[in-house]
């Protein structure tokens, strides 16, 4: 964890703070549609930003669904949505510079 | 005219134990209960964790010595006025009352299982509550609870969540269901049983030797990870849905029998009384205290007292400490204020 690189995660965090609020219930993925036939998994894509595994995050995001059912779900009440398209957006972004 | 009532509202544990040190103190309390016997909850219970302890043994003691308080059966507070420090009372009887001070012990209520309808309660036949397996140990009648073979415990129904509106931990149910969970198996001993759990709060004395007995001596399978969702198989079998968090994997598991560890939510009575009293609701929705520290029993109304479950999830011990603490305040208030039969 010395050297994890924090830049993805801090500017999503900036825009999204509730993404420090997951508690790690596992509802989204439970729920998650696209978890049923991929490694999808919303609260694993949080820690995965939060320990600096961007890539991996952003091959999870990649197999989204966008249904919107954790965002139904999530015992917090994490804006998961906003989140997932944060995360697309900054990414593509940092690609196109 | 010398001698001023104590008013307790609610004959549960913490309305009892209130009502017995005030006696012991010298003063002169009535317990105003709505339903026609005292114990609140603890009357429905069984066994107490951590130890499975008989709650009719602390019942009974309870009971003994409030045996010469005077006490209102089937009685609710209709009107209350205040003129000085001095509260006038009338219950639903039309029996009246003059109060030095209140002492509201109103408890809790638990959280209706079929608000949480992913669950199924009251859809499904075999999934039931803490309180329904509870009372099924105390009379053993519940035609639901047949040789089940593999049972789940659901931890934090209408805790932690925000989209029930309670975030707080109602902090009584892991340690309940671990007990349950022991007790079941101890009937079925060839079931297996799984806790859903996200933490365990196992925080009190003798607590952890509950957790470390459940998985030594009762093999219970503590599973981190929330249940999602609860459906029906075509055989009439429960299908739980959740993610193992541990293994970072999404479950499903076949059931025969689901219990729902309702949490505590604020009593409707605790409602009326806060209404007539002009007492505000704290950020989970109990009854508010003067401070979380040294004002515990106090509200901000002089001469209104609190004790027990109805101002924040309370397990028993904290309860009764509470219903002393109270008694006491309540002592060194009439000493400051009014009974005059304590100004010296
Ligand atoms: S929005 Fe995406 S992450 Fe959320 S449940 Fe649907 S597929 Fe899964
Ligand atoms: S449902 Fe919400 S709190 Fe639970 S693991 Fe998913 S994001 Fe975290
Ligand atoms: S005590 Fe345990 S089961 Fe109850 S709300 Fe708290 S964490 Fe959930």
């Amino acid at each position: 964890m010395d050297n994890v690189d924090l830049k993805l995660f801090n500017k999503i965090e900036a825009l999204n703070p509730d993404i420090n609020t997951c508690m790690a219930c596992g509802l989204c993925t439970a729920t998650c549609t696209a978890g049923n036939f991929t490694d999808m998994s919303f609260r694993k894509i949080i820690l995965m930003l939060q320990r600096g595994k961007d890539k991996e995050a952003i091959e999870l995001v990649k197999k989204c669904m966008m249904c919107g059912k954790c965002m139904m779900i999530c015992s917090r009440g994490i804006n998961t949505r906003n989140i997932l398209l944060s995360i697309t957006r900054i990414y593509n972004e940092e690609q196109n510079i | 005219m010398n001698e001023y009532r104590i008013l307790i509202i609610g004959g549960g544990p913490a309305g009892m134990e209130t009502a017995y040190q005030l006696k012991n103190l010298g003063l002169n309390p009535v317990i105003i209960e709505r339903n026609d016997k005292l114990g609140g909850h603890l009357a429905q219970w069984d066994r107490l964790f951590p130890s499975s302890d008989s709650a009719e043994t602390l019942l009974e003691k309870l009971k003994d010595q409030t045996k010469d308080i005077e006490k209102k059966l089937n009685a609710k507070i209709s009107n209350i006025t205040k003129e000085g420090n001095i509260f006038h009372v009338t219950l639903s009887n039309g029996i009246k009352y003059d109060a030095a001070a209140i002492v509201i012990c109103t408890g809790f209520d638990l959280f209706k299982a079929e608000k949480k309808q992913e669950y199924g309660y009251g859809i499904y036949n075999n999934v039931i509550t803490n309180a329904e397996l509870e009372d099924y140990f105390k009379t053993h009648n519940d035609k639901r609870i047949d040789e089940p073979k593999r049972i789940g415990f659901v931890h934090c129904v209408g805790s932690r969540d925000v989209k029930v509106n309670n975030t707080y931990c109602s902090k009584v149910c892991c340690a309940t269901a671990l007990k349950q969970a022991c007790e079941i198996k101890d009937e079925f001993p060839y079931a297996d049983v799984y806790c859903f759990y996200m933490d365990l709060r196992m925080f009190g004395k003798g607590y952890e030797d509950l957790y470390l007995k459940a998985q030594k001596d009762f093999d219970i399978k503590c599973v981190r990870g929330r249940v999602c969702e609860v459906s029906e198989n075509i055989e009439g079998k429960l299908v739980i849905k959740a993610e193992d968090t541990l293994l970072g994997t999404p479950m499903k598991m076949t059931l025969d029998l689901l219990v729902l560890m309702c949490g505590m939510e604020k009593s409707k009575s605790s409602n009326e009384i806060q209404k007539m009293l002009n007492i505000n609701n704290n950020e989970d929705g109990f009854i508010e205290t003067r401070d979380n520290f040294s004002g515990l029993n106090l509200t901000k109304e002089k001469g209104v007292f609190v004790a027990g479950a109805c101002t924040s999830p309370k397990t028993l011990p904290d309860t009764i400490a509470e219903a002393r603490a109270a008694a006491m305040e309540v002592f060194n208030y009439l000493k400051v204020n009014g009974q005059p039969s304590l100004v010296q």
